[in-house]
């Protein structure tokens, strides 16, 4: 049987809102994915441990806090760290134009601002895991 | 008089003209649904509200059931009270936005705290980094609050204050700065929101479980009944339930079923249920279709009435009277051509007004991009001066009672809200029914509905999923400077290094003794405060004591 691709949606920081974390992570799972979802209030190392124990290929982030300069590069280079270079970073939420090449330049692949439909970012990780799934 | 067999006669004959016309004027769609998906029929006639009994159903303002509002005259009296949600930054930056949005004319305060205080951790805590100054502003002791309303006299203003778990602190805070002042917290005018549960179903700065967080806020009830009779000791909330994908209807019931819960754990701590439920307040969301909130919002009045009245015996017409803020809503504001949402927020505002609300904050059209800036918040407040003064909503009271579609609607909703909360009273009450994950999942399932309805085309968002446009990236968005979280950690420094410790630990301490026992809290707190212990030293002294909330991760 072919291995589902595996997706950790995590909710980094303090931030509350988790409407969007919720609707992506229930999509992506009627797409076929299995989804782990965090629940709130995750550190990155808690976020980085979650997925290196549940084996992910996409690491989903959410934040709508404006602390996203802050917290995704950290989940991304805590990867690193623990050697892991092969699992997709995703992120999205209110993030301003201005933020994301240089978040995609700390190793964010991709970030889905509000607006986006859940099939395009269904379709950016059937397309650009870093594993065969 | 109608002759009501007449009228359904014609209705019946008018609806067997349009079936016939149907194939050769079709209309645009099979069917049509409110915001919230409810069905909405071709016609509403006299035969709609013919079960409606005037004077037990509606009657008249400012009396029982409220239907109409909750004052007599409504806005021939005085406008609502335009309060813009705002802070951000250090608590100077925010100093001076208030005060720009008083020389605007904005008529009361609502202060927006960053994260790391409304989860009471001071800002040089190891999980404030990010956030601090971010989502409001940020407040670590009484020196920041000091400065937050320096120049701003409290006697004046009323002032209103999102802070939930860690709301016995700030209003603490508050009442200290008051004093500085000279004003006796017997002068004091404003709000806190004080609503843990709903924190725990859809806003998510929760800090302790539920039966300390109860306790806190009766304790909060207690006390200001005596001490600050004019403050309203919480905002029972429904904003954030229905931001979190709620329908209008489940924001009614949700937001009432967690009223209830705090009146009964009031009423089980020994308060007499008018003692304190004159001070209880709600806010709602304002979203974009007229009609539907609009009814929503009498049949919220009705509802709290009758619960009030006949549940809990309350003998007060205070105690009867649901009283709300209303914000419009953000979640139904677009990063596409965001000029858009100023006519959103305009549609939105009527509502509230014409739904009869005691205040309104209105959203500024930047929101879903970033915080506002000062020009897109002028336009906001002007949306409401434009509606108060220009529209003639204001000029007669409950101007939308007797539409046959308005009082359908408000029937409806009434309806489905108390289906919800007797399904909630089987549950065992709303703090059950949350642990149990109930609450959560009716609103992720109608989240998730929404969702799917946009991307299908179905639901319509102007901008969004039809008449689009390639647009440049927007500019001149609001920024807090990173720097804002080594400024807090710099003052923390030289507080802790100024004042008398020994004074803070004696004050920290009888803070723990109340806590473990039974002694309401609110007393040792504006010691500990007026000590300059930090809102972190007098959260974490309350972790110790009640532990931390878990959540529920429903999906």
């Amino acid at each position: 049987m072919e291995r589902k691709i595996r997706v950790l949606v995590a909710k980094p920081g303090l931030d509350g809102h988790d409407r969007g974390a919720k609707v992506i992570a229930r999509a992506l799972r009627d797409a076929g994915m299995e989804v782990i979802y965090t629940g709130l209030r995750q550190t990155p190392e808690q976020i980085v441990g979650a997925a290196i124990q549940e084996d992910v290929d996409v690491v989903a982030m959410s934040i709508l806090s404006g602390a996203h300069n802050h917290l995704f590069p950290r989940v991304v280079d805590l990867l690193k760290e623990k050697g892991v270079d092969d699992v997709l970073v995703i992120g999205g939420g209110v993030i301003p134009d201005d933020d994301i090449p240089g978040l995609k330049a700390a190793g964010i692949a991709e970030v889905f601002t509000p607006g986006t439909p859940t099939s395009v970012t269904i379709d950016y990780i059937k397309q650009n895991l870093k594993r065969k799934a | 008089m109608n002759d009501m067999d007449a009228v359904k006669k014609g209705a019946e004959a008018y609806e067997a003209g349009v079936e016939k016309s149907l194939g050769k004027f079709p209309e645009r769609k099979k069917d049509f649904v409110t915001g919230s998906k409810a069905p909405v029929a071709r016609l509403y006639t006299p035969v709609d509200t013919a079960k409606i009994d005037y004077l037990r159903d509606i009657g008249f303002p400012g009396e029982y059931p409220y239907t109409r509002g909750v004052q007599n005259t409504m806005y021939r009296g005085r406008f609502w009270t335009m309060r813009q949600y705002a802070g951000f930054s250090t608590a100077e930056e925010s100093n001076k936005r208030y005060k720009f949005l008083l020389e605007q004319g904005t008529t009361g305060l609502s202060v927006a705290f960053d994260l790391p205080t409304q989860i009471g951790y001071d800002s040089d805590h190891a999980l404030s980094q990010g956030e601090v100054g971010k989502v409001g502003v940020a407040i670590d002791s009484l020196a920041d609050m000091e400065i937050l309303f320096d120049g701003i006299p409290l006697d004046k203003v009323s002032t209103s204050m999102t802070i939930n778990a860690p709301a016995s602190v700030l209003l603490a805070m508050y009442i200290a700065v008051a004093e500085k002042q000279g004003v006796g917290a017997d002068k004091l005018n404003g709000t806190i929101q004080n609503d843990i549960l709903k924190e725990y179903v859809a806003r998510g700065t929760y800090i302790f479980p539920p039966e300390p967080s109860m306790r806190l806020i009766t304790d909060i009830f207690a006390y200001c009944s005596k001490e600050v009779p004019n403050w309203n000791t919480i905002s029972i909330s429904g904003y954030h339930i229905r931001e979190a994908g709620s329908t209008a209807s489940q924001e009614v019931a949700f937001t009432i079923a967690d009223g209830i819960a705090y009146v009964e754990a009031a009423v089980k701590a020994g308060l007499d249920v008018d003692d304190f439920a004159p001070r209880l307040s709600f806010f709602f969301n304002a979203h974009n279709d007229l009609f539907e909130e609009v009814a929503k919002f009498r049949a919220a009045r009705r509802v709290w009435a009758k619960l009030m009245k006949e549940r809990f015996g309350a003998k007060n017409p205070k105690s009867w009277m649901l009283r709300f803020h209303t914000q419009t809503g953000g979640s139904t504001l677009t990063a596409q051509q965001p000029d858009n949402n100023i006519v959103r927020v305009a549609i939105q505002t009527l509502a509230a007004v014409l739904g009869g609300t005691q205040s309104l904050h209105t959203n500024s059209k930047d929101e879903a991009l970033a915080l506002p800036t000062e020009d897109s918040v002028r336009i906001a407040l002007r949306t409401q001066q434009i509606v108060a003064y220009e529209s003639g909503a204001a000029e007669t009271v409950d101007p939308l009672a007797g539409s046959y579609y308005v009082e359908s609607l408000t029937e409806r909703i009434q309806a489905e809200a108390e289906s919800y909360i007797a399904k909630i009273d089987s549950l065992g009450g709303a703090v059950k029914a949350i642990e149990k994950g109930y609450v959560q999942q009716e609103i992720q399932d109608a989240a998730y509905a929404y969702q799917m309805d946009v991307e299908s085309g179905e639901r319509v968002v102007v901008g969004m999923n039809k008449f689009q446009i390639k647009e440049a990236p927007p500019k001149g968005l609001l920024r807090v400077d990173p720097i804002v979280g080594e400024q807090q950690a710099a003052k923390l420094k030289a507080l802790r290094a100024k004042r008398d410790q020994a004074k803070v630990d004696a004050a920290l301490a009888a803070v723990k003794a109340a806590a473990a026992g039974g002694d309401n809290l609110m007393p040792p707190i504006l010691a500990a405060v007026k000590a300059y212990a930090t809102l972190g030293e007098i959260c974490d002294v309350m972790r110790g004591v009640f532990g931390e909330y878990q959540q529920k991760v429903i999906l």
